[in-house]
């Protein structure tokens, strides 16, 4: 199963060397990292998605723990939070599908950020299932670059599971 | 503590690092110079001059790193090693392992390029930092002397905050010649965020240990290193005591433990005791204080305890449910958590002697039974008969141990005390005993230091019988010479249809009596029990350094023997006393 760790670090040099040949070392697989500075100077907020079951989960927290540079791990799998990915996507296109390209665009409030005679490059932000479906759709084009920024997540104050929210108002209507 | 004749408030960046080391503590460093740490041995030269502090000159920086970690073992304070850049930085490498798997907190300074010229493949820079990043607790760059006072300071916190274990500093060359407005941080004046306090001990698990306890008909306490470091043996005597709970130990927490007692069983695992095996695997409730289920020790882990339950005290959280999921989990310092229990047991769980009887008896009959054997040969002398006797004579010495054969007959027929036993454990550094002696004898200076090597062993690190006979350090050294790499021999000759590949060491092997007298050591060679005693006799009672060169049956193996992936229960080569095969074989009392 698929783990989400949110992790406060100390920037200091180093600190992701430690952190990546923790993981190399002992075996854990990430599956998506992304690390940019947090609320406090000086501290750098890195979400990574983790590949593992509970018990190797707690091992990895415990052994993340003993780094000194890691102020907090917190595993926010199963607590309510905004989950975000950026993607930019580049697509061949021609006089034909260029319509088709720009309707799914919108359809998924994506952005197009270049625009040429056969190319088209795309931005689009959403939670990962949602940059799943669009990379999906946009494939029969021909996809020829992607680059993701990796999951980033902040905990839900409102404590309120906005996906959990729409499988119940589901379950009412049928 | 400044010196008086520097009367400038500019100091250099080499000063603040010996004023910073010398705040601390810190009497001994065990070192070799080089370009990149010039800047500070200069300083040094001052700081020795006012006798501050004393440098131990090594012959190579690996010794200078195992020195450092037996100085740290047998006295629990941080051992402070030196080395250049690159290839004096690199020759740590082995002993910041060492030093790491098994908890010790040391100090690596390594000197580096300057500022402008790392990165640029300068001569001798090394990424040093990056190279130990998996065998350190922690490590710094000094990139501006303001930091040293600082970082130093945070450094001896975190050797020995929580889990012991290795810091680096890595100092760029002009760092050291840099001068400033030097303030000195005082010792224990950190602020590290993610070094936490080890949580409060929590009263739910000690009353769920002390009820297991008391119900538990089959008890047995596995002691390791942990219990060492936490200075836990007074505590633990009284927990015996009390309760008359048998104790086992590891290689790491031999001695924490009257070894001559009833109710010590010795080591346990690959090549622990018989009883020590058996009643693993027959207690009823394992009581692990500071041990980390280790493969050695464990063999196979489904099997290691299978009809126990475990009670886990560590201090370090990562190790509790990394190999075995324990029933009651406690994460603290060994020594408070045992006294908790203790007290609790005391007030409110008495124990029921009659319970736990014939648990005693079963384990007494274990011990006549599979006793551990010393081979009597006519013709040659058993490498145990040698351990006996040196033990005999020297009951107080501090023994350090290179790897292999030796190491574990060491471990099972010494009787030694509480960080009196210094051995590369879970590394297994062949090569760590002659520098081992070196740091305890530095450490110690008026007591006995025994090193026990084997003659593959003493070979890797032989130079250091130079620094021996420099400072005229009044280590025995005694080699149990069977002219083979006597565990990889004994693996070959089990496991690997007796093809010995590169085992075998007799062509260019050294007069080792010979080599020790080039340096001006007084050496003896032995090969037989005649000379045997006498030359032990007069090792110990001599003032200086002496090296034994103890010529031993070629053949002998270690047992008992736990194959690998085995349980601890299926043992090779215990006695058979059923059977009379026991008849070459004399138990260990003589």
């Amino acid at each position: 199963m698929k783990h989400t760790l949110s992790v406060l670090v100390q920037d200091e040099a180093g600190v992701l060397s430690r952190i990546s040949g923790l993981f190399a070392r002992r075996g854990f697989n990430i599956a998506s990292l992304a690390v940019g500075p947090a609320e406090q100077i000086g501290v750098s907020r890195i979400t990574m998605v983790v590949q593992g079951d509970n018990r190797t989960i707690e091992q990895l927290t415990k052994q993340l723990y003993k780094l000194v540079n890691i102020l907090n791990v917190q595993d926010v799998t199963n607590i309510p939070s905004v989950e975000r990915e950026l993607m930019l996507i580049k697509i061949q296109i021609n006089s034909q599908t260029r319509t088709e390209a720009l309707e799914i665009v919108r359809i998924f409030r994506a952005k197009i950020v270049d625009i040429a005679e056969d190319l088209l490059i795309i931005e689009v932000t959403g939670d990962p299932g949602k940059i799943v479906a669009i990379e999906q759709l946009l494939t029969k084009f021909g996809i020829i670059e992607i680059a993701r920024t990796g999951k980033i997540l902040l905990v839900r104050t409102s404590k309120i599971n906005t996906e959990y929210l729409k499988n119940r108002v589901v379950a009412y209507g049928t | 503590m400044p010196l008086k004749q520097r009367v400038s408030s500019e100091k250099t960046g080499a000063f603040a690092l010996l004023d910073s080391i010398v705040r601390h503590g810190v009497k001994h460093i065990f070192g070799y110079p080089g370009g990149a740490i010039l800047p500070i041995y200069d300083e040094l030269y001052a700081w020795e001059e006012a006798s501050l502090i004393k440098h131990i000159l090594v012959r190579h920086e690996q010794g200078a790193a195992h020195a450092a970690d037996s100085y740290s073992r047998s006295t629990g304070e941080v051992g402070v090693c030196f080395a250049t850049s690159g290839p004096g930085a690199t020759n740590l490498v082995s002993g910041i392992a060492t030093a790491h798997i098994d908890s010790v907190p040391i100090l690596a300074i390594t000197g580096q390029v300057g500022r402008a010229f790392i990165g640029t493949d300068a001569f001798q820079e090394v990424d040093i930092f990056g190279i130990t990043l998996p065998i350190v607790k922690h490590s710094y760059v000094v990139r501006d002397p303001r930091d040293m006072s600082r970082i130093v300071a945070e450094a001896f916190f975190i050797c020995k905050h929580g889990r012991p274990g290795p810091v680096l500093i890595d100092v760029p060359k002009d760092v050291g010649l840099e001068k400033f407005n030097y303030f000195s941080v005082e010792p224990g004046k950190v602020n590290i965020p993610g070094c936490r306090p080890i949580t409060s001990l929590k009263s739910r698990q000690i009353l769920m240990a002390a009820k297991m306890i008391q119900q538990s008909s089959q008890p047995l306490l596995y002691i390791g290193g942990g219990a060492i470091i936490s200075d836990s043996h007074q505590i633990i005597k009284e927990l015996v005591d009390f309760y008359k709970i048998p104790v086992t130990t590891t290689l790491m927490g031999k001695g924490i433990f009257n070894e001559d007692s009833d109710y010590c069983l010795g080591m346990l695992g690959m090549h622990g005791t018989a009883y020590a095996n058996f009643a693993v695997s027959e207690c009823d409730l394992l009581i692990a204080l500071g041990a980390r289920f280790d493969d050695r020790v464990t063999g196979k882990l489904d099997e290691f305890a299978c009809n126990a339950q475990v009670i886990h005290v560590d201090i370090d959280p990562a190790e509790v449910g990394k190999n075995r999921i324990p029933q009651v989990a406690i994460v603290g310092d060994v020594a408070e958590v045992v006294s908790e229990i203790l007290n609790l047991l005391k007030t409110s769980f008495p124990p029921y002697p009659e319970q736990i009887i014939s648990w005693q008896e079963r384990i007494n009959r274990w011990r006549q039974q599979y006793p551990l054997l010393v081979p009597r040969k006519s013709t040659s002398i058993s490498p145990q008969v040698i351990l006996v006797a040196t033990n005999k004579l020297a009951q107080n010495a501090y023994f350090t141990t290179d790897v292999g054969q030796h190491q574990m007959w060491s471990a099972q027929f010494l009787k030694v005390k509480a960080k009196h036993w210094l051995s590369s454990a879970g590394l297994g550094t062949m090569g760590y005993g002659l520098p081992a002696a070196i740091g305890a004898q530095v450490a110690h200076p008026n007591d006995v230091v025994i090193c026990i090597s084997g003659d593959s062993s003493f070979q890797m690190n032989m130079q250091e019988l130079g620094t021996i006979a420099q400072y005229q350090l009044p280590v025995k050294i005694i080699i149990i010479n069977n002219r083979w790499q006597g565990m990889v021999r004994q693996w070959q000759q089990a496991f690997y249809g007796e093809r010995y590949s590169h085992s075998r060491m007799t062509e260019g092997a050294p007069d080792f009596q010979k080599l020790a007298e080039a340096f001006g050591i007084k050496a003896f060679t032995i090969n037989n029990r005649q000379n045997m005693q006498s030359a032990l006799q007069v090792a110990i009672d001599y003032p200086g350094p002496v090296l034994l060169d103890c010529q031993v049956t070629e053949n002998e193996n270690c047992y008992p023997m736990v194959a690998p992936g085995k349980s601890n229960a299926q043992m090779i080569g215990i006695a058979k006393p059923q059977r009379g095969t026991a008849s070459n074989y004399i138990n260990n009392s003589v």
